[in-house]
């Protein structure tokens, strides 16, 4: 049994940067923005390795990774994600913002996807991040979802499984630190990915080598999607109140760590 | 040949700095060659990440892309002011006259991080030429006296090509690999710095750069430069020949930063970055073979850092780019990358060019140190004056430069007033403003060969030399190694006079593209 998969995810700022919210045109920004180096969305970096070994496990599957975001941080991207697991990209030309708007990005993500050519959407698994380390609302998968009229959506998803049968098994998130387990006949389907079970890839240079000659043709010919948030008002952007404290402290019991990190969660 | 699985390329090129840059925007911007498949490898996990910023005068940059606009690149700007300045203890004295083999009067101020970003997207956009950081390359290939390709970290994969560029630095594994074992002794420096935020109304202009010496120690010189829109770098470096640090590199940089005439300068400022790296300071005494069959050397690790100009980072991307050319030449001749045909090209093209020259005129520029500081002092200007001709030392030098002046008396110095902003822990600094990490599932690259010559060794430099403390004494006296606090600057590996560190090939470092 062969799907097509299509996974949603972008680029994020690398989580060791600092990060810092600035008046931008219009509407809030980070500083440097355009500098700050680049990761794939770790939500959506999860939805991508999940796709990538369903993909590998069901022979002639495919998977497309389609992203948003500046044209030249998404080759960037590329640089550091191309390795992982074969893909072919569907590149978006627009703002990776953590201040856009996710009916927009939801708008344009889905334009991306019809334009997808022999992507059979009867069959399609549409892969992404239950959330967001840019936009934390979790509302744009299923945004898309709804566009492309997929009612079946599942979020918080740990682990997918076919079965014999053909039908899926889907682990969701649930309170408690627990799974509820849904029966899926089978495509389409939304799957909002949580951190599921696997490492994150080895780079293998066959691969990259061939996504990398698919993915530049792909960015040249990126459309502009140009997210002007219209509608959109931001009442404030503020920082955590946490901020760094680093004492050395030797033989400190654990519980008394646990504590101070409750404690210093809790300032804000 | 091993069972591996293996991949063929006809160019794989080891580390993606400027030497590489140079190299492999010649192949791009060069129409008519022949489709070539160039595959290039740099450890770090982004192609900004782990290297510097830079006053360059930029001739060979301009060379390879004359239409190049400083302009688009992120913290560069032309240099509008030079400083050059003897600081004592609580003063500082502006010299009235910047030597002209010094001066970077029509250079660029820059963040490397920003401009290899920069070259690098340009190289991708041809579709010709990848670029793979984050995958470190553990050794050279080598069969029957020929470089065959190289053999990826890590994995079960090796890499063939017809050509290896080894282009991975200072302190690189397969540069080292490729010594030949006539290695000459090295004069080494741990270069630290700090990328700031000035405050508004600071008073520096943009390209505003000052040179230093004398502070925090005789031996060490320091920098200031300004780029756009109120950020510095500011830094020291430390020498190998420096007889008794008292302090770390890290320590000494805070210490310069107090110094009165570069604090009034840095009040209020913030850090945003830091890092560290070795440069190799030797210049042509010290140049490895440069091409042998099957693979060439460009860069830093080929002997280009010229210590008279205070210069490096535009040497080795001319090294690069002439390499580029001599393939040019080379795969439009239809002939082989042997030992002959590079030397005929590429190395041919490097003995021509200013970058040799400068080398010659450098080549014994700091053989006073050995005789103390004025010394060094007057035996650099009268080599730059000279054009190399008069040295301070025309009787030589022993082997391994040695500085002889003392540190500093311990009271001399400054307290450092952490505030949490500029004057930050050790640690600190790693996290917030190298942003280090350690990519899981790799062992330690750096590794102590004969532990029982460490619990005999009286200075333990290592540790104190250690730009991320990642070697510290934790119980005896044997350096543990924490993979998570190395920034790979490579200090260890020429601060054990025993040789009995061995600085492999690793993962992850500093995440910091703009220092």
């Amino acid at each position: 049994m062969s799907f097509p998969i299509v996974v949603c995810g972008t680029l994020v700022p690398d989580p060791l940067q600092t990060l810092e919210p600035v008046e931008g045109q219009g509407r809030p920004a980070l500083k440097n923005e355009m500098m700050l180096p680049v990761v794939l969305d770790p939500w959506a970096g999860h939805a991508l390795y999940e796709a990538a070994r369903l993909a590998e496990q069901n022979a002639g599957s495919k998977v497309w990774l389609v992203a948003l975001g500046p044209k030249a941080k998404l080759q960037q991207l590329m640089m550091t994600v191309a390795q992982k697991s074969a893909f072919e990209l569907v590149a978006v030309d627009g703002p990776a913002s953590g201040f856009c708007d996710s009916f927009e990005t939801a708008a344009a993500l889905t334009d991306a996807i019809n334009g997808i050519a022999g992507l059979d959407k009867t069959r399609m698994l549409l892969f992404g991040g239950w959330e967001s380390a840019s936009r934390g609302s979790g509302s744009t998968l299923q945004m898309i979802g709804e566009r492309l009229g997929i009612t079946e959506q599942f979020l918080g998803v740990d682990q997918l499984t076919v079965m014999p049968d053909s039908r899926f098994e889907i682990l969701e998130r649930i309170e408690g630190g627990k799974h509820q387990v849904s029966i899926l006949d089978g495509p389409p389907a939304v799957f909002g990915w949580a951190t599921g079970y696997l490492p994150e890839p080895r780079n293998n240079p066959q691969t990259g080598m061939a996504n990398m000659r698919l993915a530049m043709p792909a960015l040249q010919k990126a459309k502009a999607a140009p997210l002007n948030g219209a509608g959109l008002c931001f009442q404030s952007v503020k920082l955590p109140k946490q901020q760094r404290e680093t004492r050395i402290v030797k033989d400190m019991p654990l519980a008394d760590i646990a504590r101070e990190i409750v404690a210093w969660i809790s300032e804000d | 040949m091993s069972d591996r699985m293996t991949m063929e390329a006809d160019i794989v090129c080891v580390g993606f700095g400027p030497a590489a840059a140079g190299f492999l925007i010649t192949l791009a911007k060069t129409a008519d060659l022949p489709p070539l498949n160039v595959l290039c490898y740099e450890r770090a996990d982004g192609i900004g990440f782990g290297v510097s910023g830079v006053v360059t005068r930029a001739r060979g940059i301009r060379a390879s892309m004359p239409d190049l606009d400083f302009s688009q690149i992120p913290m560069a700007t032309p240099v509008t002011e030079e400083r050059l300045l003897y600081l004592r203890n609580k003063s500082a004295y502006e010299l009235p006259y910047i030597p002209p083999f010094l001066r970077k009067h029509d250079g660029f101020v820059m963040s490397i991080g920003q401009f290899l970003e920069y070259v690098g997207s340009q190289i991708m956009a041809t579709g010709a030429i990848q670029i793979w950081p984050g995958t470190p390359v553990e050794q050279a290939i080598i069969e029957d006296g020929a470089v065959r390709g190289v053999r990826l970290l890590g994995q079960d994969m090796d890499v063939l090509a017809r050509l290896t560029v080894v282009a991975d630095g200072a302190v690189g594994a397969i540069g080292r690999q490729l010594d030949d074992q006539r290695r000459k002794p090295h004069d080494w420096a741990v270069g630290m710095k700090m990328v700031v935020d000035l405050p508004a109304d600071n008073g520096l202009t943009p390209g505003t750069v000052l040179h230093t010496f004398g502070y925090p120690e005789n031996e060490i010189f320091g920098f200031l430069y300004v780029h756009p829109g109120n950020v510095a770098s500011v830094g020291i470096f430390v020498p190998s020949w420096m007889r008794a640090p008292e302090e770390s590199a890290y320590r000494y940089l805070q210490q310069y930063m107090m110094h009165p005439y570069i604090f009034q300068l840095l009040r209020g400022a913030r850090l945003r970055s830091w890092g560290a790296k070795s440069i190799d300071e030797s210049g042509r005494r010290a140049e490895p073979l440069l091409a042998g069959n099957g693979w060439a050397r460009i860069g830093e690790g080929s002997a280009t850092t010229n210590v008279l100009t205070g210069s490096g980072v535009d040497e080795a991307w001319t090294t690069g780019a002439q390499l580029g050319e001599a393939v040019v030449e080379l795969t439009r001749a239809g002939k082989a990358f042997t030992r002959e045909n590079l030397e005929a090209t590429y190395v041919a093209r490097r003995r021509a060019s200013w970058v040799e020259s400068e080398a010659r005129i450098a080549e014994h520029a700091r053989d006073g140190f050995h005789n103390g500081m004025l010394n060094g002092l007057i035996g650099m200007a009268l080599a730059g004056f000279t054009k190399g001709r008069v040295t301070a030392a025309p009787w030589g030098r022993p082997p391994g430069l040695r500085g002889t002046s003392r540190s500093r008396p311990a009271e001399g110095r400054p307290d450092i007033p952490y505030d949490g902003q500029l004057f930050v822990s050790h640690q600190d600094a790693l996290l917030m403003g190298g942003k280090v990490q350690a990519t899981p599932g790799f062992e330690d690259h750096v590794q102590l060969t004969d532990p029982h010559k460490c619990e005999q060794c009286a200075d333990q430099r290592c540790v104190l030399m250690c730009s991320g403390q990642a070697l510290a004494i934790l119980e005896g006296s044997v350096p543990a190694f924490d993979r998570e606090k190395c920034v790979y600057c490579g200090a260890c590996l020429w601060n054990c006079r025993e040789g009995n560190i061995s600085f492999r090939v690793g993962a992850g470092g500093l995440h910091s593209n703009e220092n």
